[in-house]
């Protein structure tokens, strides 16, 4: 009974354990840290990328410009309707805001780096063709010639 | 005394969570992978007359509206693409209907060279998703051939060699997919 009437002996166990709580937190969050990244703009189409195997990894990602084409999400349907939309930045824009987006996206990089420039273009599966022939003759006309057709790799089984 | 240190710690713990609970919302796993392709210049108006290429050097991609692939002149299905696009580029029998190939040397070796050329046409009701798929058939019908040459002529798969031998097989194995003008065929 003595042994259970002891209070002091009781409470110093569980406290000992918390220790290691807290650095196994700060390892979390240097995870998350490192491989994350901000998210720069809000998403306001809905874009559901294709499959494709032979994808390759985009190396300098802060190199690259992105382009969302989709349908405008549920909240902007009612203005915007469901037809495919050019997502620049933050707002719906149409193809004749392009040369103006790339040209300041390559304002934004450094002289030596802006040969190197991707177009990152994020196409949701089930656009029509028309509008990304549109964006690509564009980018043609700006000499944004580097692209990139977003893609996800298939799923392992 | 020794109750006020493990507060201490305790707090930690929550302000570490608290900032990873803000990383975690505010930011994205970055995956960013996909098909990477150079678009053709826009000509000037000089430059047209002599992009004219040999019509046995060039096989024309077409997918319709109805996402239907053509492959030089007879409609197939995807799955068989990426093999005639390989017979195309290596002509294998030196069929004169098929392009013909240019002795190209490196580091004292001749190797040869298709001329052959990938003309990728679509509609302007082609869906995104067939053009992709076949993007990624032609990409990876390049590939397969730049594996079957490194094999052949290195001994390792093409993702195994230096950097001099991959420019060499790049220059000799090009990944010469051309997208053309849209055409406006078919409406919307």
């Amino acid at each position: 009974m003595s042994k259970f009437g002891n209070s002091t002996n009781k409470k110093e166990v569980p406290q000992a354990s918390s220790n290691s709580l807290s650095d196994i937190v700060f390892m979390l969050l240097f995870f998350f840290m490192v491989t994350t990244q901000m998210r720069e703009t809000e998403q306001k189409v809905k874009v559901t990328m294709p499959v494709a195997s032979e994808v390759a990894k985009l190396e300098r990602k802060d190199l690259s410009a992105n382009i969302n084409i989709g349908s405008p999400t549920l909240q902007y349907q009612a203005k915007y309707g469901t037809d495919a939309r050019i997502q620049l930045n933050d707002s719906f824009k149409s193809v004749n805001d392009i040369r103006d987006f790339i040209a300041a996206e390559r304002d934004a990089m450094s002289e030596a780096e802006r040969s190197l420039m991707t177009v990152n273009l994020r196409v949701d599966q089930d656009v029509r063709m028309g509008i990304v022939s549109d964006v690509k003759q564009e980018l043609r006309r700006c000499s944004a010639l580097k692209i990139m057709y977003a893609a996800r790799k298939p799923q392992k089984d | 005394m020794a109750r006020r240190k493990f507060e201490a710690i305790g707090s930690t713990a929550d302000i570490a969570f608290l900032l990873l609970c803000y990383f975690l919302m505010t930011t994205t796993m970055g995956d960013q992978s996909g098909l990477q392709r150079r678009l053709p210049p826009i000509p000037d108006s000089e430059q047209v007359q002599d992009q004219k290429v040999n019509r046995r050097n060039i096989i024309i991609v077409r997918i319709n509206s109805a996402d239907k692939l053509f492959a030089g002149s007879e409609a197939m299905d995807i799955s068989i693409l990426k093999d005639k696009i390989k017979e195309f580029l290596t002509n294998p029998t030196n069929d004169p209907n098929l392009p013909e190939k240019e002795p190209v040397e490196k580091n004292g070796k001749t190797y040869m060279k298709s001329k052959g050329v990938i003309s990728l046409q679509n509609d302007r009701g082609t869906s995104y998703q067939a053009y992709i798929a076949v993007q990624n058939e032609l990409v990876k019908a390049v590939n397969e051939l730049r594996d079957d040459f490194s094999r052949a002529n290195f001994g390792k798969k093409f993702s195994r060699l230096t950097e001099e031998e991959q420019a060499i097989v790049k220059d000799v194995v090009p990944q010469n997919i051309s997208e053309a003008e849209p055409k406006d065929t078919g409406k919307k």
